[in-house]
């Protein structure tokens, strides 16, 4: 057994501990808002907040997070910088298919948390998910409305 | 004219070839006779459903009963099931908009679904798919009146109910009012009463100034649940009880796994249930899918050998290098494509003339999503699947031939897509639901097959790689007189569709180089096929995807040729047609203004490329802005100029244009899924490289309504964008590019 701490929660997973987190997530916790793209951290479809950094799910085996504290897109409106966050995305209409959205929804609240006022080499920098849509310059315009 | 609207297409739709399933059943799985054709339950004179008994025995005209198409809840919000898949598109919100208009609903209050299979549904010149940026322009009228008609059911119970004539009675968005008494009623109350009323397709539509929604550019209904990661896609489907399973292909399409040397030893890892053999696969199945992949990744299969050599399969040899010098090779005397004028006595006269061979490689879909499909045998004895597709009735016909059932008996539920591009049609060896369909029989469980993104890459249908060769004879002043293409290969509608059309020439090979807009006397293009041995696919914009960066490419070829610019020699041949010449001023006028280039634009050295296209129905021009970096072209910006005559949601269509011209630059840049040793290269996106960040250029669009007849939208923004970006490169290296992707190329730095 492993604990988890998944959105305020402590859940116990009974998992082999190289299981990658994004796996636990969906197949173990049944959260699916956090999205499999590509399995080596390439795409960004998986991203989380750990400890409040943006992370690849698919890249951290479950046993490497000790305490550490995982929030997912399915929270993402509890937190006041994640609402902000989505309320930009709708208001510029970024999504079109929507797979990759939740990992980049997630990775933009994270770069705010940390930069509430990031540039534009700020945002290319944090913003690395692929879009197959293409919608990456309404993701840009997205962050920088949720600055303000 | 788009490929779905052959006319031999659309009387003989039902038929759809699945040579891939066929292939199998000769392998002994599937209990199909070779060369089978599948009957889809998709003509109202032939389908499936219409031969069952009891009131489905006489179909209805497709998009007329409004019970089909509309719940209405009793807080008066609507559910509509769309006969179209949602994948990014926007297609839900549109047809939300265009019920809604006639209804008289806020489009806000309606949530929409994928319709199951039926008859109902075949609003697609009788047929139902949602590609071929078919969607809108086929069913806007059908779904205007759709709309009218359950309004009118409304008034009419409303009429009864409040014991009042009919003519007295408005809709005030979800309510009829009867403005003479004060009272109103709510859909939601009327609901019950209106939709057993015989509909009446007679009603009056609304008078287009009038609309409230229509032409209106509304956010998307899907908007927050997208942000919010709420949207359930074909990945995250659960059923109960059901194993996880994971699957390995041949590295060699067309080989058979013929013994696992470590299979009790994998039968023992962690959660596993269970080890499979599948036509060209091997599976496991699992407690989860991490487990179930460990597994199958672990198991030591022995696989036949593919033939050593040749093209006819994809053998030990085979390499796209390969296939085009075999494609470029062909000798054989070409199918006349398009013909007019006397090209001979062009040629005879002509100086200069213009010689040039242009080709574009394997594209892979590489949507962000997966695929995955969910099988349950249920016990009533239906087949239920939870499964990515673009058409419904054709997955229902396939499945029900591998299951042992009858069409009927198989559900097909078809969630919203994490993007498609054309990869969710039938190409039986890459889709993944027929293994579903086999493992939940094989044991007696629910079984969710997800393809990792590396089986994934392994086994997509792709974009075939394409070859033409052109010839041009230009006149004293400069003017092209004649052209001669030749196209050798292969496309997705002789492919799948081919036993069905048997027209010689594939529209899918050829669209994009015919039925060109430009006033050129003498013509002469053919076509030749030569089949891929790897799994062909329909892929966003199809064969204009190619054909239009060859043809514009040595249009641009022609212009230098004969000393002219590029942006007035397609003016002038455009003389007599007022809609592009149109569209090519406004592109002009977004940019800024035409100029070619180089120039000076303080960072170095630019240049301008235009390009145009005539795809699904709709009219494009677009410039492309580039300079060079170590070597390589960066994209600053493009301007398109869209005319689709004219447009439900506007907000809609520049988000689909600015997609289409992304997946565009992408194409341009950097993809090529290339064969080396009879396998794929790349497996992941490390090693097929798409469109990232740090490459989007900017994407300015101005859509021109010219009242023509409604034209496609989700395809459109592509073609115009390899052209023009190459137009550009040439403009400012002197390197004229003809074989995609640029990255192969060393620009020149200037």
């Amino acid at each position: 057994m492993t604990e988890i701490t998944v959105n305020g929660r402590i859940h116990e997973v009974a998992v082999e501990p190289e299981t990658p987190l994004l796996w636990v997530l969906r197949d173990t916790l049944g959260m699916t808002g956090t999205k499999y793209g590509c399995g080596i951290g390439q795409c960004g479809a998986c991203t989380v907040m750990i400890d409040g950094q943006a992370t690849r799910s698919c890249q951290v085996p479950v046993e490497s997070l000790g305490a550490a504290k995982v929030v997912t897109i399915d929270a993402i409106e509890d937190d006041e910088v994640g609402r902000r966050v989505v309320d930009a995305w709708v208001s510029v209409q970024v999504a079109q298919c929507g797979y990759c959205q939740s990992g980049q929804v997630m990775a933009a609240t994270a770069l705010l948390k940390g930069n509430p006022r990031p540039t534009d080499r700020d945002i290319a920098d944090a913003m690395t998910g692929l879009c197959r849509c293409g919608t990456y310059n309404r993701i840009a315009e997205a962050v920088r409305l949720a600055a303000g | 004219m788009s490929s779905f609207d052959h006319p031999s297409f659309t009387a003989a739709a039902g038929l759809v070839r699945t040579a891939g399933v066929t292939n199998v059943s000769r392998r002994g799985f599937l209990g199909f006779g070779a060369g089978a054709l599948v009957l889809g339950a998709l003509l109202p004179s032939g389908g499936a459903l219409a031969r069952a008994e009891g009131p489905a025995a006489v179909a209805p005209r497709p998009g007329t009963r409004v019970a089909a198409f509309l719940e209405i809840g009793p807080d008066g919000s609507a559910r509509l099931l769309s006969p179209f898949v949602e994948g990014g598109q926007g297609i839900s919100t549109g047809l939300a908009q265009i019920v809604g208009e006639e209804l008289d609903l806020h489009p806000a209050r309606f949530t929409v679904d994928c319709a199951p299979p039926g008859p109902d549904y075949a609003v697609v010149n009788g047929l139902r798919l949602t590609g071929g940026s078919f969607s809108t322009r086929s069913s806007y009228g059908v779904m205007r009146r759709l709309g009218a008609t359950a309004r009118d059911m409304m008034i009419r119970a409303a009429a009864v109910r409040l014991n009042v004539r009919r003519d007295e009675l408005a809709t005030e968005d979800g309510r009829v009012v009867h403005a003479k008494s004060g009272r109103s009623l709510g859909y939601g109350d009327l609901a019950a009463d209106a939709l057993v009323l015989k509909p009446d397709e007679a009603v009056q539509l609304r008078d287009p100034a009038t609309f409230r929604y229509i032409r209106q550019p509304m956010g998307r209904l899907d908007a927050r649940a997208k942000s919010t990661g709420k949207t359930v896609y074909p990945i995250d489907q659960k059923v109960d009880g059901m194993l996880y399973a994971a699957v390995r292909h041949a590295g060699h399409l067309g080989t058979e796994p013929l013994a696992l040397g470590n299979e009790p030893e994998v039968r023992g890892m962690p959660g596993v249930h269970s080890v499979h053999r599948l036509p060209g696969a091997v599976a496991v199945a699992a407690d989860s899918w991490f487990r179930a992949r460990k597994a199958v990744e672990a198991l030591d299969v022995t696989w036949s050998e593919p033939r050593p050599t040749g093209i006819d399969t994809v053998a030990a040899d085979y390499s796209s290098g390969g296939m085009l010098a075999a494609l470029k090779a062909s000798k054989e005397a070409g199918i006349p494509a398009e013909k007019d004028g006397d090209t001979a006595a062009a040629f005879a006269g002509a100086a200069p003339t213009v010689e040039a061979e242009y080709d574009a490689p394997y594209l892979a879909h590489a949507q962000l999503e997966p695929p995955s499909t969910i099988a349950r045998f249920n016990a009533d004895g239906t087949l239920e699947l939870w499964v990515p597709n673009q058409m419904p009735e054709v997955f229902q016909a396939v499945a029900s031939g591998i299951a042992g059932l009858r069409p009927e008996q198989v559900i097909v539920h078809s969630p919203t897509l994490g993007g498609f591009f054309g990869r969710h049609f039938m190409y039986a060896p890459a889709n993944p639901f027929p293994q579903a369909i086999l493992l939940a029989q094989a044991t007696g469980r629910p079984v969710k097959v997800l393809w990792s993104r590396e089986e994934e890459f392994l086994m997509d249908a792709v974009r075939p790689l394409s070859f033409s060769r052109f010839r041009a004879a230009l006149d004293g002043r400069g003017q092209p007189s004649a052209v001669e293409v030749r196209t050798v290969g292969e496309g997705p509608i002789g492919r799948w569709f081919g036993e069905v059309i048997k027209s010689p020439v594939d529209s899918s090979a050829v669209e994009g180089l015919v039925e060109k807009p430009y006033a050129i006397p003498n013509r002469s293009f053919s076509f030749v096929k030569l089949a891929h041995p790897v799994t062909i696919a329909f892929w966003r914009s199809v064969g204009h995807s190619m054909n239009d960066f060859f043809y514009e490419g040595f249009l641009d070829e022609i212009a230098e040729a004969g000393g002219r610019d590029p942006f007035e020699l397609r003016m002038e041949l455009l003389k007599d047609r007022p809609r592009h010449r149109d569209l090519l001023s406004a592109v002009a006028d977004l940019s800024g203004g035409w100029r070619r280039g180089p120039y000076e634009a303080g960072d170095g050295r630019r240049a301008r490329g235009v390009a145009m296209a005539s795809p699904f129905g709709s009219e494009t021009a677009t410039i492309a802005e580039v300079s060079i970096e170590n070597g390589q072209a960066r994209i600053h910006d493009i301007w398109i100029a869209v005319d689709p005559g004219s447009v439900v949601n506007p907000a809609i269509v520049v988000s689909q244009v600015e997609s289409a011209a992304a997946l565009g630059v992408s194409a341009t840049l950097f993809e090529e899924m290339a064969y080396e040793g009879g396998t794929r290269q790349a497996r992941n996106y490390d090693a097929y490289p798409i469109l990232t960040r740090d490459a989007m250029p900017r994407i300015h669009v101005r859509i021109v309504e010219s009242g023509a007849p409604m034209g496609g939208v989700g395809e459109v923004g592509l073609p115009g964008v390899p052209p023009a970006v190459v137009n550009a490169v040439a403009a400012l290296t002197g390197q004229r590019i003809r074989s995609l992707p640029l990255s192969k190329a060393r620009l020149s730095g200037v």
